[in-house]
């Protein structure tokens, strides 16, 4: 890879650039949506929504014979947000639960897109060539009066994330709370779901359905693991979408017939995945590190505090006892050794002779103060 | 009707059954966007089988497509019990990922494979007499139909074999893990099956609409019935019934019938949830408006009951005041005395209203009960 040329490409190549910007402005605003949507539990909304504006887009070119971004744009809103009232309808007055219903509206608008679609292929003229394009999306082909759209319509979402962050917060964590504090919450839940299906709609276009549910998804999942603060986690969140973006659409460049969309996806992915692994504090490794340190110990204090009973019963607190009589005791016979070195490493114990051990004078101290803490024995 | 017509229809129908049976346990379980997550990843999984045996037609492709159906739930597993992420972001992460990695795939080595994504995506079943099926040169009738009559046939015995085991883990995981059943074995078959459905349906309708085929006619049945064997007919019923419908609707029409099936599928639902017996929509409302009048009268009943031959009786217990003491609208007022009236808990004596003996017993168990 020539990562000069690349730099180059990006400042200077004017399809590069503008993909890129597309990319990025995505990313940010799918970002900071996502989170909201996974706080929600609503992350596989992003998937059911950009399914269900496929007949939204085959009826306004229907109807409007046009097929400029605006036109096919609003088409998929109004579909999108048809198929989430229907989608609350259903889980409001039904025993029919959210992910049934999803996957009901999800491929019930998608079926009738796909007649739409078929009925639109009949016409004469072959001015619905490339319709279909708006579903599986092809973020190489963008132009700059998309960049332009995303823009406008993504830094109004932004906006108003910004001017209702406070309602937006609270609705996310507890709806409950919120209603009960007096919020509208049925105007605001509303209004956040309008918002998602805004960021969806206007990147389907540019980058199709499953980018779109990917960039909904993986870079909150991403940020969540980094923070317990929901303005980080957006501004991180927003970060890795947008770098997800334009290193998508860089490294996709380097090699021909290497697909922009699903390129931003894998990056995604793969910070997430990195995140749900390293991330402190939080991560698996990070966790089983501290899973496995706690683990030690516990067994260690519980084959001290055998060491200390079986002591005191000779009057002697630093009385010696053979390992296999604290292995008798143990639940963990196996890791009776391997405590008794790391109490020694401490300095607790000691040992005494052969196979003997004794708690030091520190030792007992240490048992004394576990027991006035715990009132164990 | 042509031969062809009758085959694509036969198609439709063994199709649509063989996707709605898994279906109906991936409703109860609540685990239908996993479907949706498979039918996208299933790809990944002909794409890999692919490189291995270089042949488009090879039974292999399916078993591959069912690995990486199996692969799908295993990672949502994992990444769920890590408590990282809750379901839901756990499904979004993975599918889209493999699908990706499926896409980028195809596209890197495009000269390789003659795959369309457009065409797995959305399939269609006009095409599907064409391909037939020959034993020793002798045509015995369209491939597909055998593929999915096969999916049908292994389905069928999967649900009548383990027909009790289902059923327990639908309804109470924990307890069928605590007798000693090993639900989440039985999910994991579950799931192979339903990649396996997934992608014997993928070059018959689409793979967007499998998902449709699957989740729509159950989540219907779900609406009519508490009977799980009921559940099933009622699902493989309107599986059909959408099949043939849509055939005929895509025929007048001129339009893809894979859709056309799911349009029908669709508007049934849209039917039985406005329509249906008990959980329908208007039903519900009907219920509702009839818990308010009941409870109205009762209101009513204890008003008159709480004020029966005491001083302000005269004053309490007037027609004309009703809707004044018990805050009702004029109109709703005169609805609940019409009611009253006609179940004989009142009668009008003068211009006031008096219990009935059948009235006074409402309102004294309401008391006795609050």
């Amino acid at each position: 890879m020539d990562w000069a040329k690349i730099i180059h490409d990006l400042f200077f190549d004017y399809t590069v650039r503008t993909v890129a910007t597309g990319s990025t402005l995505l990313g940010i605003v799918s970002g900071v949506l996502g989170v909201f949507a996974m706080l929600r539990r609503q992350s596989l909304l992003g998937d059911t929504v950009s399914h269900a504006a496929l007949p939204g887009v085959a009826l306004a070119f229907l109807l409007l014979n046009s097929k400029a971004p605006l036109v096919l744009l609003l088409g998929a809103m109004t579909a999108g947000w048809l198929g989430m009232l229907a989608l609350m309808a259903i889980v409001r007055n039904t025993r029919i639960k959210l992910d049934s219903a999803m996957a009901l509206i999800l491929s019930v608008f998608f079926g009738f897109g796909i007649v739409l679609l078929s009925y639109t292929q009949r016409l004469p003229d072959a001015s619905q060539a490339g319709l279909n394009k708006f579903l599986f999306g092809q973020a190489a082909t963008m132009l700059e009066a998309d960049v332009i759209t995303i823009g406008i319509l993504g830094g109004i979402a932004l906006l108003l994330v910004i001017v209702l962050w406070k309602e937006f917060k609270i609705l996310s964590f507890d709806r409950d709370y919120a209603a009960g504090l007096g919020f509208p919450v049925g105007v605001l839940d509303i209004l956040l779901t309008t918002l998602l299906v805004t960021a969806i709609v206007i990147g389907l276009q540019a980058v199709g359905v499953i980018l779109m549910s990917a960039m909904v998804v993986a870079p909150a999942a991403a940020a969540r693991q980094w923070s317990d603060r929901l303005w980080v986690i957006v501004v991180l969140s927003a970060g890795f979408g947008a770098f997800s973006g334009v290193s998508g659409v860089l490294i996709s460049g380097t090699r021909t017939g290497l697909a922009t969309g699903p390129t931003i996806v894998v990056i995604a992915s793969t910070i997430a995945l990195l995140s749900l692994l390293f991330a402190p504090n939080r991560g698996v490794i990070f966790t089983s590190f501290r899973d496995l340190k706690n683990k030690r110990t516990m067994r260690a204090e519980t084959v001290i505090q055998s060491l200390y009973l079986l002591a005191k019963q000779h009057g002697d607190p630093q009385y010696p006892h053979a390992e296999a009589v604290l292995r008798t005791m143990s639940a963990n016979p196996l890791s009776v050794k391997r405590s008794l070195k790391h109490l020694e490493s401490n300095g607790l114990v000691a040992n005494v002779h052969e196979s003997r051990w004794a708690l030091t004078a520190q030792g007992v101290l240490h048992v004394e103060k576990l027991v006035a803490r715990r009132r164990f024995l | 009707m042509s031969l062809s017509q009758i085959e694509i229809q036969l198609i439709a129908i063994v199709t649509a059954a063989a996707c709605t049976l898994p279906g109906v346990f991936l409703v109860l379980q609540r685990k239908t966007m996993l479907s949706d997550a498979i039918s996208h990843t299933v790809l990944l999984g002909i794409v890999l089988a692919f490189f291995v045996v270089r042949d488009l037609a090879s039974p292999l492709l399916i078993l591959g497509a069912g690995l990486v159906g199996v692969l799908t739930v295993s990672l949502v597993a994992v990444i769920e019990r890590t408590r990282l992420v809750k379901e839901d972001t756990a499904i979004g992460l993975v599918f889209t990922a493999l699908f990706s990695i499926a896409i980028i795939l195809i596209s890197l080595y495009a000269g390789d494979i003659h795959l369309d994504v457009d065409a797995v995506l959305v399939g269609e079943i006009a095409f599907a007499p064409f391909d037939r099926f020959t034993v020793m040169g002798l045509d015995i009738g369209p491939k597909g139909l055998y593929v999915m009559g096969g999916i049908l046939c292994i389905n069928l015995a999967f649900i009548l074999l383990f027909y009790k085991e289902l059923k327990l883990t639908s309804f109470d995981a924990v307890l069928a893990a605590s007798l000693g059943f090993a639900p989440g074995l039985l999910h994991y078959v579950l799931m192979g099956l339903v990649s396996v459905t997934v992608v014997g349906a993928f070059e018959v309708v689409g793979s967007v609409l499998v998902v449709a085929l699957i989740v729509v006619p159950p989540a219907t049945a779900y609406l009519i019935t508490d009977r799980l064997n009921r559940m099933l007919f009622y699902s493989v019923a309107i599986g059909t019934v959408s099949a043939i419908g849509g055939y005929w609707l895509a025929f007048l029409l001129d339009v893809s019938i894979s859709g056309s099936m799911v349009v029908v599928s669709g508007i049934i639902f849209t039917l039985v949830f406005i329509f249906a017996p008990e959980r329908g929509l208007l039903s519900g409302i009907r219920n509702q408006r009839r818990q308010k009048i009941t409870f109205a009268l009762t209101m009513l009943a204890a008003h008159l009951l709480n004020h029966e031959n005491t001083p302000i009786e005269r004053s309490e217990n007037r027609v004309e005041s009703l809707g004044e003491h018990l805050r009702w609208s004029p109109s709703f007022a005169k609805k609940v005395l019409q009611e009253a009236l006609r179940s004989e808990t009142v009668y009008r004596y003068e211009d006031l209203l008096r219990l009935t003996d059948r009235g006074r017993e409402m309102a004294n168990q309401r008391f006795v009960q609050s």
